[in-house]
């Protein structure tokens, strides 16, 4: 625990100065693209986004499936801060690609299988987050990691039906086609990197949080139960 | 007993609460009728065209309806105090699962056959040709969303604001069905070839297939406090 603590200061340093280096590949190095212009710029955030968001909502599968094989509140934790942290970088999905598309594919929002999936997703896990919130401490747990096994089966079987659903009617848009040049391949690595290294980070200190609120919550009930021993020796 | 017999029993013991008040399936019987007439008034003529249309207006019946007796399932049996009795009845928490799904599940049946009766006269179509196939696919659909319904009725069971919750919970798992169901049933409706129904049926087949699997596999932990 302690080493973890050591770590996590040079980690979020580390962090710090990627993300620095990231808003530079992306504003100054990379070269503006020919066709979309300096919209596209949104292209390197968006995408590791996207990205962090599906890995956020994978690291919730397997955390609840241990817990429920196991039942250490560790686990519960993680599920739970994965969520948090996916819900935000899924939220960002959701506003830079419409912000994106609305001047290259001239809407806001297209059905297409990949962004109808993601939206579906997102009210997924704000649904999970809204169920923990309104149950009881004590089932909570486990309701949760119920849930966030179901949510994530759920994804394919999603993409799939709206796939199909898309196919029968006519496709305005099918592909996005994007040739990439050196430069910009280079600020995608370094963006995708940076977005990593930002997104462990997060979730990292939200599971540190979580913890040292149990240890808060216990250290106050330990105060009361002595609060409570000093009364009845004193004859209150 | 045997595994039907326990299965039988919790099933039944359902169906006389249920005859005694004849609550919950009016309940869901009337709200489908209003929803088919509400439709009519938003929509008006142009549904006369597009059968596709009317087979969205009739499955969002059926879902929103289904919900209302997905919410009392679990629900009921907290408010009078039988969900602790029924945990601690010796069955497998599989077969409370089952049980309540058959149950839920032959309520919503009675509420779709009635709502697709009324349904064929308030809006001028005859299923009699097509009774077959949309009776297979609203099978399938129906499964389906009840399946999923079942679980998170008995997760949102204890919880503060069920009902909302219940629906937050389950319309965004319950996306696959809506499509597939309502897909089909719109080429049916139209009178197209049945082979375009297969892609759709092979979707609710797998959507039931896995969730009654993962319900089997994760019920347990949701019945254990």
């Amino acid at each position: 625990m302690k080493r973890m603590q050591t770590l996590l200061i040079p980690f979020q340093l580390l962090t710090y100065v990627l993300m620095l280096l990231a808003l530079y590949t992306i504003f100054i190095y990379a070269p503006v693209e020919k066709t979309m212009g300096v919209i596209q710029k949104i292209f390197y955030i968006h995408v590791p986004s996207a990205f962090l968001a599906y890995l956020a909502f994978f690291i919730t599968f397997i955390a609840s499936i241990i817990y429920l094989y196991r039942k250490d509140p560790k686990w519960d934790t993680v599920a739970h801060c994965a969520v948090e942290t996916g819900v935000i970088f899924c939220t960002i999905v959701l506003i830079t690609g419409p912000i994106w598309a609305r001047p290259i594919w001239n809407v806001w929002w297209t059905w297409d299988p990949r962004l109808t999936t993601t939206l579906i997703l997102w009210f997924t896990y704000v649904a999970y987050l809204m169920l923990r919130r309104s149950v009881k401490e004590n089932r909570r747990a486990n309701l949760a990691a119920v849930f966030g096994i179901i949510g994530f089966i759920n994804v394919p079987i999603t993409f799939f039906s709206i796939r199909l659903w898309r196919t029968i009617h006519p496709v305005v848009i099918t592909s996005r086609g994007l040739n990439m040049s050196g430069p910009m391949k280079f600020s995608l690595i370094i963006t995708f990197i940076a977005f990593c290294f930002l997104f462990f980070a997060l979730l990292i200190s939200r599971i540190r949080l979580e913890r040292l609120k149990t240890n808060i919550e216990e250290v106050k009930e330990i105060m009361d139960d002595m609060k409570l021993a000093k009364g009845i020796y004193n004859g209150q | 007993m045997n595994f039907v017999h326990k299965l039988g029993a919790i099933i039944w013991k359902d169906f006389i609460s249920e005859f005694r008040t004849k609550e919950m399936i009016l309940s869901m019987c009337l709200f489908s009728f209003l929803i088919l007439i509400i439709f009519n008034f938003a929509f008006g003529s142009s549904l006369k065209f597009d059968r596709g249309m009317v087979a969205g207006i009739l499955w969002v019946a059926f879902v929103f309806s289904g919900l209302t007796g997905l919410g009392r399932s679990f629900s009921m049996e907290r408010d009078r105090g039988t969900l602790q009795g029924l945990i601690l009845c010796p069955v497998s928490p599989w077969t409370i699962f089952l049980a309540k799904l058959i149950g839920v599940f032959l309520f919503t049946t009675v509420m779709e056959i009635m709502t697709i009766f009324i349904f064929t006269i308030l809006y001028n179509t005859t299923v009699l040709p097509f009774l077959v196939p949309l009776g297979l696919i609203t099978f399938l659909g129906t499964l389906g969303f009840t399946a999923i319904g079942t679980i998170f009725s008995a997760i949102s069971a204890t919880a503060k604001s069920r009902d909302v919750l219940l629906s937050i919970l389950f319309f965004p798992i319950s996306v696959p069905v809506i499509i597939a169901s309502v897909k089909a049933t719109g080429i049916i409706l139209n009178g197209q070839s049945l082979q375009m129904v297969f892609p759709w049926l092979k979707i609710l087949v797998a959507f039931d297939l896995v969730f009654l699997l993962v319900s089997y596999l994760t019920f347990e932990y949701i019945m254990e406090e």
